[in-house]
């Protein structure tokens, strides 16, 4: 072979921050191909899908409220991922989360405290979290891989929330249309700037930012995380408990994704719907790692994420190119930020070795 | 004979539902069984499904529609291949990268065969003896690929217990440094487990593209990539019992057909939890026991392969 992949001694951290640009360069130039392919100007395609999703104010805060439900889903993966908790069901516990979230607004529409809202917050924390206690009990207690059984939940939780809404949950005076009723203004995130969708919950994304980014940076939790997830030998012999590592990171991954649902359904949403998330839940696993599970890394590929539902919206009214190429799209980015990782750790090199003559 | 009659497309139903899951199982086990980890089987059989479903409204051909599936699935898995294999990368993130991948491909290539519908696949007449009581039709009246999904099965455990090749493919899965040391190309093998386990996979999303319910939706594998995964820790990587429960699963799956023609007053989307809640009940039972899980896991599975020299 002309090239041999060789390891480096130590990691190149100037790579670990390259590749997600060398990603989405090669992202790019695919869906040129892309573009071609279905037969669009692919500069007029790439214009529709990353510059005229930001024209306006309003738009731009679009970027926001779709950012919201990916970055507090990410947050909470990537700090399972560090541990080599894979965790893969945090759409279902979003599920979940708007779930339990909203069943106080349903059972108590007339309530006009100021204390709805905070309680359906803690509610929908408490929803996702418990959800995702599932997995970890069965994987500390009986061993049972959490990524089967997290994706299994997914489906439990869809099929649930659709019980919900074409039954008990039905809105009387809905012409039968499976949806609860709107929520009162004591259950709906209030709004940051007005004339936009923006709400409380981006606050609260930005939070969990900010939150995770001191828990894995200063605090003994954090650091647990990173040690198991790095060297669970050196983390066992230091009297750190592989469980309860299993445990915290999956319920603080499903406590944020379920904050993630019901800021959904009491955001933009405004109610209960069969379908409340267009993926969010799987898209965030594309953010965790294209932030490199890092923090302040997530809260970036977010926003690129959020881009890429608005750009093949966009894309799909102005040029008719269907709203799939944005899932294509994500599929790519994490591909290829896959792919060119190997560079983090090793190197491509020339093979000058000859071959010994016999 | 009289009220068994139910039992005949009670049992016919299964099969259809069951055969997806044996050709992804047998297909991923051959794929673990040299040491890869491959997630991406639900992507791969969307693809699968998708590919041979535009084969065969396009040209009418199921030979065709059916090689397609197996080329679209073995594209995908080479895909997976150039990242964990070549340029090792996470088994685990490849595999979930795929799937989601898979999603989005699927779902555009498809958008305009949405809704159009197919000729199912032909039920076969084997030597005319279809028409036998009870057996006939179960026995001797099924398409094509129910049957190849059963030879597949015999092959594989053919191949992997009692040939050279087999042997190989189980020490590259069980320690891929003492197989290269021997001097066998662990990459090379790897990359045709991985293919073949690929193939499988389009094939079993093509059945149900093309036959359990012949037209394309978009995601309509609904998770059974997932639970063919699930499947191989439940037979613990072995091929026979990947068929027992492939059926079993799909006993479950029609299960809540038929409890909802007998007028069970549960809501529909209820039943349709069962296949996902048996998943995890069975692979909390199988994986409560862990010493039989090391015992029959392949010990590479999962590890990347990077020569030292």
């Amino acid at each position: 072979m002309l090239l041999k992949i060789e390891k480096r001694a130590e990691y190149s951290r100037v790579m670990v921050y390259l590749t997600p640009i060398i990603a989405l360069a090669l992202t790019v130039l695919s869906s040129v191909i892309l573009f071609e392919l279905l037969g669009v100007n692919p500069v007029e395609a790439l214009f529709q899908f990353f510059v005229a999703p930001l024209d306006t104010k309003y738009e731009f805060s679009e970027l926001f409220v779709k950012a919201t439900p990916l970055m507090l889903c990410a947050i909470g993966l990537s700090v399972g991922f560090r541990a080599n908790v894979w965790n893969i069901g945090a759409e279902g516990q979003l599920t979940m989360g708007a779930i339990v979230g909203s069943s106080l607004f349903i059972y108590f529409p007339e309530t006009e405290s100021v204390f709805l809202l905070p309680a359906m917050i803690i509610m929908g924390a408490i929803g996702g979290a418990a959800w995702a206690g599932i997995p970890a009990f069965l994987k500390t207690r009986f061993n049972a891989n959490e990524i089967l059984t997290s994706l299994m939940l997914v489906y439990v939780a869809i099929l649930f929330l659709s019980v919900l809404v074409h039954g008990p949950w039905r809105d009387p005076q809905g012409f039968n249309f499976p949806e609860s009723q709107t929520f009162s203004d004591s259950a709906d995130m209030p709004i940051l700037l007005s004339g936009t969708r923006l709400h409380f919950g981006t606050l609260l994304a930005f939070l969990a930012v900010l939150g995770a980014w001191m828990m894995m940076a200063r605090t003994l939790i954090g650091f647990q995380v990173k040690v198991i997830g790095e060297a669970p030998r050196a983390g066992g012999y230091a009297g750190f408990s592989q469980k309860k590592i299993v445990w915290f990171t999956l319920l603080f991954g499903g406590a944020l994704a379920g904050v993630a649902g019901l800021s959904e359904v009491s955001g933009p949403i405004d109610q209960v719907l069969p379908s409340i998330s267009p993926g969010y839940g799987f898209t965030a696993i594309i953010v965790a790692f294209l932030g490199r599970l890092h923090p302040v890394g997530i809260f970036f590929a977010s926003l690129l994420m959020a881009l890429t539902y608005l750009g093949g919206e966009t894309a799909q009214i102005n040029l008719g190119l269907p709203v799939a190429v944005t899932g294509v799209f994500q599929g790519m980015v994490l591909f290829f930020l896959l792919a060119s990782d190997v560079l983090v750790h090793y190197r491509f090199r020339l093979n000058t070795a000859r071959k010994v003559a016999p | 004979m009289s009220g068994f009659e139910w039992i005949v497309p009670v049992v016919l139903t299964v099969i259809t539902a069951a055969t997806p899951l044996v050709f992804a199982g047998i297909g991923e086990l051959i794929t673990e069984k040299s040491g890869v980890l491959n997630l991406g089987v639900e992507g791969m059989m969307l693809v699968g499904a998708v590919s041979g479903f535009i084969a065969a409204t396009v040209t009418g051909n199921y030979f065709l529609a059916v090689g397609a599936a197996a080329l679209a699935g073995a594209i995908m898995a080479f895909l997976f291949g150039v990242l964990t294999l070549s340029l090792m990368a996470n088994q685990v993130a490849t595999g979930l990268a795929l799937t989601l991948f898979g999603v989005g491909l699927s779902a555009l290539m498809g958008q305009e065969f949405v809704g159009e519908p197919v000729q199912a696949l032909a039920k076969l007449d084997i030597a005319g003896l279809s028409d036998i009581p009870f057996i006939g039709p179960i026995v001797f009246g099924q398409d094509a690929l129910v049957y190849l999904s059963f030879f597949m099965v015999i092959v594989v455990s053919w191949f992997l217990y009692k040939t050279k090749g087999g042997l190989i493919l189980r020490a590259v899965g069980d320690s891929h440094d003492a197989a290269h040391s021997i001097g066998y190309p662990v990459i090379a093998i790897r990359y045709m487990a991985v293919m073949f386990g690929g193939a499988m996979s389009g094939i079993g999303g093509a059945y149900l593209s093309l036959a359990y319910t012949p037209m394309w939706a978009e995601n309509m594998t609904a998770g059974r990539g997932w639970i063919a995964l699930a499947l191989i820790v439940f037979a613990t990587w072995k091929p026979g019992l990947v068929l027992v429960g492939a059926y079993m699963f799909g006993g479950i799956t029609i299960l809540q057909l038929h409890a909802q023609a007998a007028g069970l007053n549960v809501p529909s989307q209820v039943l349709s939890m069962l296949p996902y809640l048996a998943t995890v009940l069975v692979l909390v039972l199988i994986s409560k026991d862990q010493s039989r899980i090391r015992k029959h896991a392949p010990a590479c599975i999962g590890k990347i392969f990077h020569p030292a020299a």
